[in-house]
């Protein structure tokens, strides 16, 4: 099953939206979060982005969410150095969580969940 | 310049990142979160701690910018980490690098920020230093300079561009979501970018 990370600067947000998406997403899937800098901080670590990536990681590969800046930027660096397959998919944090969640968890394949997240960009709230 | 005079460049641009520390974080608290003396400061400090005992410009240069990116915390932390990991891939195996090659790794480095970043010139980034840097470089190359004096040019032309970001309103980063309230300041990470520009120029010339 493609796993899902979520990458925030903030330790309690991070926790947070892979809670929202794990119970409110459709079926079961695997969230692991990044959340705050190394030191419980708040900021990005690329240790922790690196750990969670590997935690979510059965083979399937894995869809990065990140909330602004430096989660991004962090997000892309891993990106471009993982080992296994890992897409940062442009989708806002919690909606794209919950997408990501949701389809992951039906197994589909990671380009799947990578547009399941990114869908979430287009449910206006207005 | 060979690897240990690259290594005392890292040493260079973290003493300098450190002193002006105040002075950086002061720039970022009125247009973003007020953190990056502090964070380059860590930064940098974890690159001198990383670099190897000896070897080639670009293992130097790698070893730097890893640590920098695990280290910073903030966005400079992965912008520097690249730029001197690009930069350092960009030196390949060489022992001695001559001003050709320093000015190819500079192209590598802003390529690097800018791939990762996104940032075009005039979007109030790092990149208004970095880009015009890059350019007096490769003109004082072509014009026969050799690597000490292009170093120079890039150093004098990374602080012009930084002082030019202050009317700028910012595209990208933090300082984007103000808006016109951007206009009016200095870019805290053009201003460290043209700091570390300058230990280049500095340690090419002997001066460090």
């Amino acid at each position: 099953m493609v796993g899902i990370v979520i990458i925030s600067h903030s330790r309690t947000l991070a926790e947070g939206a892979a809670e929202v998406a794990r119970t409110m997403g459709v079926g079961k899937a695997v969230v692991e979060t990044a959340g705050g800098d190394a030191d419980g901080g708040l900021g990005t670590s690329l240790d922790l982005v690196e750990r969670a990536a590997r935690a979510a990681d059965d083979g399937d590969g894995v869809v990065l969410l990140a909330d602004l800046g430096s989660s991004v930027l962090s997000a892309k660096l891993y990106v471009e150095d993982a080992d296994g397959v890992a897409v940062l998919a442009d989708a806002p944090l919690v909606e794209g969580a919950v997408a990501a969640a949701s389809m992951a968890a039906t197994g589909a394949p990671l380009d799947a969940v990578v547009a399941a997240a990114e869908s979430a960009r287009d449910h206006r709230k207005t | 310049m060979n690897g240990p005079e690259i290594a005392e460049f890292v040493r260079r641009a973290a003493a300098s990142v450190t002193t002006e520390a105040e002075r950086l974080t002061r720039l970022d608290a009125a247009i973003g979160d007020g953190d990056h003396g502090l964070n380059l400061s860590r930064g940098f400090a974890a690159a001198v701690g990383a670099l190897p005992a000896g070897g080639p410009p670009g293992k130097v240069l790698i070893a730097a910018g890893r640590a920098i990116v695990s280290k910073t915390g903030g966005a400079s932390g992965p912008l520097y980490g690249t730029a001197l990991r690009r930069a350092g891939k960009a030196c390949g195996d060489a022992d001695d690098i001559d001003a050709a090659l320093l000015g190819a790794a500079l192209r590598a480095a802003l390529e690097g920020v800018q791939e990762l970043g996104q940032a075009a010139e005039g979007d109030k980034t790092m990149v208004d230093a970095l880009a015009p840097a890059v350019r007096a470089y490769d003109e004082a190359l072509a014009g026969g300079n050799g690597l000490a004096d292009c170093a120079r040019a890039a150093a004098e032309a990374g602080r012009e561009g930084a002082d030019a970001t202050v009317p700028m309103q910012a595209r990208k980063g933090r300082a984007s979501y103000l808006g016109p309230r951007s206009v009016g300041h200095l870019d805290p990470g053009a201003a460290s970018t043209a700091l570390i520009l300058a230990a280049l120029a500095d340690v090419a010339e002997g001066r460090a």
